[in-house]
């Protein structure tokens, strides 16, 4: 198992946003979760990467077979987990190719290997700009500075694409998009996927998933995973909406 | 700047302490420690100057003696007992050299712990170095190169001995003894330093560098530079420190005067990393530093970039007197400040002439329990009709128990010139740190990160070679400001 969440409980600021939530996640398998706003699905996702400030107060979380609750951001990130962001970061005067160089070379640091050359760098870039039909004038430019709401998205999927993660989260990584932008998006997840790594896609719509199909659909509600399916659990929220599941929950 | 680079860059910031504290054993000729009439004839006499040099600096020192300490810097520090310090010292071995050979191996290995190995910039085109260890200067390459050009690029004293009328007609017009407290110790006291002198119609086809270090111990460290370009002369002057660690607090107190006459251009860059002292605040380098550039003919142009991540307590104000009509000054500076340092640096653009422009850019970054202000003048004076300025002062902050300060004066005197001024506070936010972490850069390559990209407005006014280094000073500087 690539992934076990068992019992996991998080909270911000002492309030508590996940309330005891299980999922298990395989290699070769796409889990798709949803649910209406505010359930604490990034919330999930920030607690898998780390993020300070989510306080894991109960449960573990087990990625390949260590619990990574104590681990560093970084060395989670380096582990292969890759979260493409919800809402994705400008760092001013950090060029996109200097930061990805940077990030390539501390996962090759911590895997005991030694930097890429250049060459073999640049080569990498321009492949993987062409997968996700992102444009030379945005990889020359400021990591998301001045990027449109599709571009900062696409350039999620482009880090991700270089980067190769074993687990890859996917945070509402198609709203904002258009039906183009929502196609590349897919094509890019598309492409990686194999039977070494997995994805969790975190998704309003149902939309997304004609594109990139699960293998399980998830819906979360108040901080737990109130109901698991097949991809026809997707066809079916998106007709009843979430209401009846508050009743579900509430039984 | 290549990626490479950031990189080999950014995998030295893993790697501890002030990198450059080494001490190299070489004799030294010491003056007596204090400072009297008789240190200055000895240093005077040592040096073998004429008489005049002596007078200029006899003055300076009775000058000087009328002084008071200025006040006025947001800096706190212990008193500086100036009978305490030693004024000259001088390696005893004083070579004459033709070539590298020639040179202390010692020496040789200093330099090559330094990364700059005059044996491999000799080969690297495009740099002249004048090296300066401790006061006397040891070594000049490229000197054929530059003569041919009737480029004049030697230490100070073989400028008084071999250009006495050229030092004569210009020391001390940009920046008078009079000038302030420090200026006056400096033309008292002055050891060394490096003289450049670019000829009529010549743009300097080498970028000149010089690297100052400081050496012994308690030993001020006083150099004075002079650069001249005549009418359409250019040239790009870089000027680079690294100190040995030491426990002692250091003093130094340097003056660099530029010239410009019409057409003529000097860019003056600076990567100031003098020892800053350990994470508790003891020792580190007083640096008090004078410089200013006159813009003294039409068109004509003097920029100063600066890196300044070193020394305990920085106190500077590279400045332009924009007397020429049409004539531009430029600032660009970024001062890091981190565990007790302390950093009081901005400029002072004086608008005389009609049309004049100035720029000024400046990034202050703080951590630690550091402290760092920036301090400008714009004075545009009568005379100065449709002159401009615009300044922008940005502060970034990481931590919460580091100061950073603005005082920008401003003083218009005639109504036809538009003065704008800009400043903003930030700090390194936790979603960039965060954004980087989940990308598997770790905190303190990230702030590196973070930190070059906010300076990069200034980093990418440097020369190339400089900005390499100045991207690892800052880096190294910040290890350790956070977690
Ligand atoms: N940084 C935070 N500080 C305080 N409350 C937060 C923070 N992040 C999320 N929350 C709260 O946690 C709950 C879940 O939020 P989130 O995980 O973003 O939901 P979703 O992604 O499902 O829309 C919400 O009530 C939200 O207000
Ligand atoms: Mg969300």
């Amino acid at each position: 198992m690539l992934l076990n969440i068992k019992n996991l409980t998080v909270a911000i600021e002492g309030k508590e946003i996940i309330k005891g939530l299980n999922l298990q996640v395989n290699k070769g398998e796409v889990h798709a979760i949803m649910g209406p706003n505010g359930t604490g699905k990034s919330t999930l996702a920030a607690a898998i990467t780390g993020r300070e400030g989510y306080e894991v107060t109960e449960g573990e979380i087990w990625y390949k077979d260590q619990n990574i609750v104590e681990l560093e951001p970084d060395e989670r990130a380096n582990l292969g987990i890759f979260l493409s962001f919800q809402y994705p970061v400008e760092i001013p005067g950090v060029s996109m190719t200097n930061f990805m160089r940077t990030a390539i070379n501390a996962q090759r640091e911590y895997n005991g290997l030694p930097p890429m050359p250049a060459g073999e760098f640049l080569k990498l870039m321009e492949e993987k700009k062409k997968l996700v039909d992102i444009h030379s004038k945005l990889t020359n430019r400021s990591v998301n500075e001045g990027f449109s709401g599709g571009e900062k998205k696409k350039n999620e999927i482009f880090q991700m694409a270089l980067l190769q993660p074993t687990l890859a989260i996917l945070d509402e990584t198609d709203s904002g998009l258009d039906i183009d932008a929502l196609r590349t998006v897919a094509k890019g997840v598309n492409e990686l996927r194999s039977n070494e790594n997995a994805f969790v896609v975190i998704t309003h719509y149902q939309r997304l998933l004609e594109y990139i199909v699960p293998d399980f659909v998830h819906v979360m509600y108040d901080g737990k995973i109130v109901k698991s399916g097949s991809k026809n659990l997707a066809l079916e929220l998106e007709d009843k909406g979430y209401e009846w599941l508050k009743e579900q929950s509430l039984v | 700047m290549s990626d490479q680079t950031n990189n080999n860059i950014l995998d030295e910031v893993t790697k501890g302490e002030y990198k450059f504290g080494f001490y190299t054993d070489i004799e030294n000729d010491l003056a007596p420690r204090g400072l009297t009439e008789d240190t200055i004839r000895f240093i005077s006499a040592k040096k073998e100057e004429p008489e005049w040099m002596l007078d200029f600096r006899l003055k300076a020192f009775r000058h000087w003696q009328s002084l008071e300490e200025p006040e006025w810097a947001h800096l706190h520090h212990p008193p500086i007992d100036f009978q305490d310090i030693i004024y000259f010292a001088a390696p005893k071995k004083k070579p004459q050299l033709n070539s590298l050979d020639e040179v202390d191996p010692e020496l040789l290995e200093t330099f090559d712990k330094l990364g700059i190995s005059l044996d491999e910039q000799k080969r690297l085109a495009g740099v002249a170095v004048d090296a300066v260890i401790d006061s006397v200067s040891v070594k000049t390459t490229f000197q054929d190169t530059l003569a041919k050009h009737g480029i004049i690029f030697c230490s100070f004293s073989e400028a008084v001995k071999n250009h006495p009328e050229l030092v004569k007609k210009y020391m001390g017009t940009v920046v008078p003894y009079t000038d302030n407290y420090y200026a006056a110790l400096n033309s008292a006291v002055f050891s060394d330093g490096s003289f450049c002198f670019i000829p009529k119609g010549v743009r300097s086809p080498l970028e000149l560098s010089t690297y100052f270090r400081i050496n012994a111990a308690n030993t001020g460290q006083f150099e004075r530079t002079l650069i001249v370009a005549e009418e359409g002369g250019y040239v790009s002057y870089m000027e680079g420190c690294t100190a040995p660690m030491r426990d002692e607090n250091q003093l130094h107190a340097a003056i660099v005067e530029i010239i410009a006459m019409d057409d003529a251009e000097v860019k003056y860059s600076t990567v100031q990393n003098w020892y800053p002292g350990d994470k508790e605040g003891k020792g580190g380098v007083y640096n008090f530093v004078t410089k200013r550039g006159l813009c003294k003919g039409h068109r004509s142009k003097i920029s100063w970039t600066q890196v300044e991540t070193g020394s305990s307590i920085t106190w500077k104000y590279p400045s332009c007197v924009l007397m020429g009509d049409n004539s531009i000054g430029e600032f660009y500076s970024v001062a890091v400040t981190n565990n007790f340092q302390q950093a009081d640096t901005g400029t002072k653009m004086i608008h005389l002439g009609k049309n004049t422009r100035s720029t000024i850019i400046s990034k202050g970054i703080s951590a630690g329990k550091s402290n760092n202000s920036y301090r400008g003048l714009v004075k545009i004076m009568p005379g100065a009709i449709n002159s401009r300025n615009f300044s922008q002062c940005d502060s970034l902050l990481l931590g919460d128990k580091c100061g950073a300060h603005t005082f920008p004066y401003i003083d218009t005197r005639n109504q036809s010139s538009i003065v704008e001024h800009e400043a903003t506070t930030s700090k390194i936010s936790e979603d960039q740190l965060f954004y980087c972490n989940q990308r598997g850069i770790d905190t303190e390559k990230a702030i590196g990160l973070i930190v070059n990209g906010y300076a990069k407005e200034v980093l990418n006014k440097l020369p190339m070679e400089f900005a390499v280094e100045a991207q690892k000073l800052l880096s190294i500087t910040l290890e350790g400001s956070v977690g």
